[in-house]
């Protein structure tokens, strides 16, 4: 499947990227021979196997619903970018 | 003062640092000192570190020795220096993961291994650089600076543990602490002349440090000598209950028995590893550290690993896949880098009115959100090409139509790789083989090459797939000087024996030369 400068875009605005003109030029042809690369998995037969999703397979790992000390209002909102003493100030999102 | 002097607590091994200290022949101060000042004699040439915490290391090791003075209990590594990569949180501290995007974030909490390190009294003396998040194998991905192989300074250190394997190979730690999620321990390790460890998953927690691959990721040692990593590995290891994949299981000390040789043990091979593409003084490098188990008792077994020759597509499914997962979190807006608001606004109006201008109203409407733009602004400012190009790899891979293809088919070939290992492992203890096609490449020589530079994880890669533990040490020297290393591979949990079997290979091939800065 040849990735195409398309692909690129539609890819960038999914992953919230917002990629230049020059970046667009020289991403497309790197992804392209990244992807005709791993390619070829499909050569692989894999009729039948289960999929591996993790090195140690844990399920339901669970703890007593007890509550524990969790980050304090302070320091969750220590890094923000802008913050009033309630939350994270963002953009508006309604009638943008 | 270029290099220290053979008199130099520097050029003990850290179990020699801790046992003097132990019998009150080496202050904590003293031996802090002694490493502050080496970094700041060499670490001008090797930029091994972002930050130095000098002043709180200096207090640390004050207070360590106030209290060995006094008869107190202490921790496992109490007054050893150790270096950290920048990518684990270490309470107010800055954790960069060496991007802009965290330029300026400040840990609101330990993580466990921090918290571990201490709690065992360790000296925590500086951040070590880094590929950005973790994403790379030269270190030249790092925002701020490059990392220099201290072996010549002309060549990469491998990465993305670079800074924690350079510190440590340059005398400016004595242990470090690394990830490794396709090899940026054990590669580093490798190109630097030191050993490193990448543990089971699930040995080593890794409630907060910072995810780039969850499946893969885990935090490991370096240090210069078998003995010292077993030392570090026990500090850090062990059940996390803040991390839900963490292995259920109590890690025993391996310390204690890392001496000890392994009787009857049977070393496999991979034939199919030693081809063309293996440099030729890698492999008679590994083909001699072979010789040396031989030689020590061990029987050598070809095994063979059918599915390792995709180990490298599947991990460049798989990592980025969860990479962009993991980093759609830096978003601008709990943390991190958020671009300029204000600007944004300007643009996005000027956008529209020039749509409408021209009479295109259905493009007016199509002009993004603000929040959509601060998220694509922020983003792109913050991160540095791999990561975005990571980040498009892995949205591509999972986006609707292609994620059976991808990753969905990855994830088998990986169960694959894995029943591979476990089939060798029936008829063989340790496995054997190079840990990179090549010694230290020079800087600038793969950074425009990014399949050339994924390829540099060929043999390390299998090990994060698998979930085994893997660990990489010293074994030759290339004509020019450069290190050359050998991985060796055991089944999942099976860390005592893996340090066991390096220890003898160190016991006759010898502790790794320093290198001349």
């Amino acid at each position: 499947m040849a990735i195409s400068r398309d692909d690129v875009e539609r890819v960038a605005k999914l992953a919230r990227l917002e990629l230049d003109e020059a970046q667009i030029e020289e991403l497309t042809p790197q992804l392209a021979e990244i992807v005709a690369y791993v390619d070829q998995l499909a050569e692989v037969d894999t009729e039948g196997v289960e999929p591996m999703a993790h090195g140690v397979e844990l399920s339901n790992v669970l703890r007593q619903d007890v509550v524990r000390p969790g980050l304090s209002h302070e320091a969750a909102l220590a890094n923000a970018p802008r913050s009033d003493q309630d939350g994270f100030r963002v953009p508006a999102v309604l009638d943008g | 003062m270029p290099d220290c002097p053979a008199t130099c607590p520097t050029r003990l091994t850290a179990a020699e640092q801790l046992g003097r200290m132990q019998s009150s022949d080496l202050s904590s101060a003293e031996l802090t000192r002694a490493y502050l000042d080496r970094i700041a004699a060499v670490d001008g040439k090797v930029g091994a570190f972002l930050r130095t915490t000098e002043e709180r290391a200096l207090e640390t090791a004050a207070n360590v020795d106030k209290r060995r003075a006094a008869g107190e209990p202490l921790g496992g590594l109490a007054g050893l220096p150790v270096a950290v990569k920048d990518l684990l949180c270490d309470e107010g501290q800055l954790v960069t993961c060496a991007s802009r995007m965290l330029e300026t974030f400040q840990a609101p909490y330990n993580s466990t291994v921090v918290a571990k390190l201490k709690a065992a009294d360790a000296v925590l003396i500086g951040r070590t650089n880094m590929d950005e998040f973790a994403m790379g194998g030269s270190t030249e991905n790092s925002a701020f600076q490059p990392t220099r192989n201290p072996w010549d300074t002309e060549r990469s250190p491998g990465g993305s543990s670079g800074g924690a394997a350079a510190c440590v190979a340059a005398g400016e730690a004595p242990l470090s602490i690394g990830t490794d999620t396709g090899g940026s321990i054990r590669q580093p390790a490798a190109l630097c002349g030191v050993v490193g460890l990448k543990p089971t998953y699930g040995r080593v927690s890794r409630y907060g440090a910072v995810a780039f691959a969850s499946s893969l990721d885990q935090v490991g040692p370096l240090a210069r000598t078998v003995g010292d990593t077993a030392l570090l590995y026990d500090a850090i290891a062990g059940h996390c209950d803040r991390d839900s994949t963490s292995a259920p299981v109590e890690a025993k000390p391996t310390a204690p028995a890392v001496n000890t040789p392994l009787d009857g043990l049977r070393v496999g091979v991979v034939r199919e590893q030693f081809t063309e593409g293996l440099d030729p003084e890698v492999r008679t490098a590994v083909e001699a550290a072979i010789d040396r188990y031989r030689d020590l008792g061990a029987e050598i077994v070809d095994v063979e690993l059918p599915h390792a020759k995709y180990g490298v597509a599947t991990y460049y499914v798989i990592a980025p896949s969860e990479a962009s997962s993991n980093l759609a979190r830096y978003d601008g807006i709990h943390y991190g880098r958020r671009t300029d608001e204000a600007a944004v606004h300007a643009e996005l109006t000027a956008e529209r009115k020039a749509a409408t201008e021209a009479g295109d109203t259905a493009a007016a409407a199509r002009v993004e959100s603000a929040l959509v733009r601060l998220y694509r602004k922020s983003r792109s400012e913050g991160f540095g090409p791999e990561v975005q190009r990571r980040i498009m790899l892995g949205a591509y891979a999972l986006s609707a139509g292609y994620y059976d293809a991808y990753y969905l088919k990855a994830l088998k070939v990986r169960r694959l790789i894995r029943k591979d290992y476990d089939a060798a492992f029936e008829k063989v203890n340790v496995i054997l083989g190079p840990t990179t096609a090549a010694p230290a490449f020079k800087l600038g020589e793969l950074i425009n090459d990014p399949l050339a530079m994924y390829l540099v994880d060929l043999y390390t890669v299998s090990a994060n797939l698998a979930g085994l533990p893997a660990i990489s040490l010293p074994c030759g020297q290339s004509s020019s000087g450069l290190p050359i290393g050998m991985q060796l591979m055991a089944p999942p949990l099976e860390e005592e024996r893996l340090l066991r079997a390096a220890r003898m290979h160190e016991t006759a091939y010898g502790t790794a030369p320093r290198p001349t800065l």
